[in-house]
């Protein structure tokens, strides 16, 4: 039984294989080096997503930065600025989130390509400084991620946006876990039934969580609290933070 | 279909080696300049804005 097996093998070795299982063989290969191309290609995917669309985010709102402030620069007269959709318009700081979010762009509107710029403006909400919400919305994982530490915010905290007119301090008054189709948490008055007349000038952020999903979103609220202009300067926090950076 | 590809490159094997990752860096270039960019936003991954209950990439954010 073991002498016939071994001599059917040097046999087979030795001749040419039946078509049947060379058939067989090419099926099995092909369908292997497919398996691998699609595992290849699912590797690459989170490459791109998880680092390559970072470094692109980096270039994109490097530049918008640049773009803003040399516009805010060259001009004249500041206040004639309305925001043009998919550009930058107003830069943030926030103290707490420094590494982060600190001289990141605003772009006007929320499309996935915006906020692979900096942090999107919600088009139908407030600008800064207004009565009513200005509510914006960051990636928290990828494109930049700038909100990927919203989770150390903390009451009170100081959230500055920066635009050409002038300079904007809200205070952080609370959070809260919501569902992606809440939309009512950008409403003027959050909370209130719609078409209530805003009396306050609030501002909502928007991220993700938890922050590799897309289950909840995590919004945080906060209201005005000081207003400076161009001529003023940065608020105090700010100017010595960036001296300390 | 790899085996194939590689007996059909000229030259040497140092060579066909070569080409054979000049090749896959142009498969990259195209992925991440082209393919991911329009294929990533349409997963339901990393949506942060709020929206109503259809899928974000079919209404637009609210």
């Amino acid at each position: 039984m073991a002498q016939g097996l071994t001599t059917a093998d040097a046999d087979g070795r030795d001749s040419v294989p039946p078509a049947s299982s060379r058939r067989t063989w090419t099926v099995v290969s092909v369908l292997g080096e497919i398996l691998m191309t699609i595992g290849v290609l699912l590797l690459l995917v989170v490459v791109y997503d998880l680092w390559w669309t970072n470094v692109v985010a980096e270039q994109q709102s490097a530049s918008q930065r640049e773009e803003l402030q040399n516009t805010w620069r060259d001009q004249t007269n500041a206040a004639s600025t309305l925001p043009i959709p998919a550009e930058a318009f107003g830069l943030m700081y926030i103290p707490r989130l420094k590494a982060d979010v600190w001289g990141t762009p605003l772009i006007e509107g929320v499309e996935h390509a915006d906020l692979a710029k900096g942090i999107g403006h919600f088009p139908d909400s407030a600008m800064p400084g207004e009565a009513g919400n200005a509510a914006f919305a960051g990636h928290r994982a990828t494109n930049g991620e700038p909100l990927k530490n919203i989770d150390q915010l903390q009451l009170g905290d100081l959230v500055y946006l920066e635009t050409g007119i002038g300079w904007y301090s809200y205070r952080l008054t609370g959070d809260k876990l919501v569902l992606p189709t809440d939309v009512w948490v950008v409403d003027p008055v959050p909370g209130q039934p719609p078409g209530t007349q805003p009396t306050q000038q609030l501002l909502t952020l928007i991220t993700c969580n938890p922050r590799w999903g897309s289950t909840q979103r995590w919004v945080w609220w906060g209201e005005l609290v000081d207003v400076r202009s161009k001529a003023q300067g940065p608020p105090d926090e700010v100017a010595q933070l960036a001296e300390g950076s | 279909m790899y085996a194939y590809l590689w007996q059909h490159l000229p030259g040497p094997t140092a060579l066909k080696f070569v080409q054979a990752i000049v090749l896959f860096l142009i498969v990259v270039a195209v992925l991440f300049l082209w393919v991911f960019p329009w294929l990533v936003p349409l997963l339901p991954f990393n949506d942060v804005t709020v929206g109503a209950a259809a899928p974000i990439w079919l209404i637009g954010p609210a």
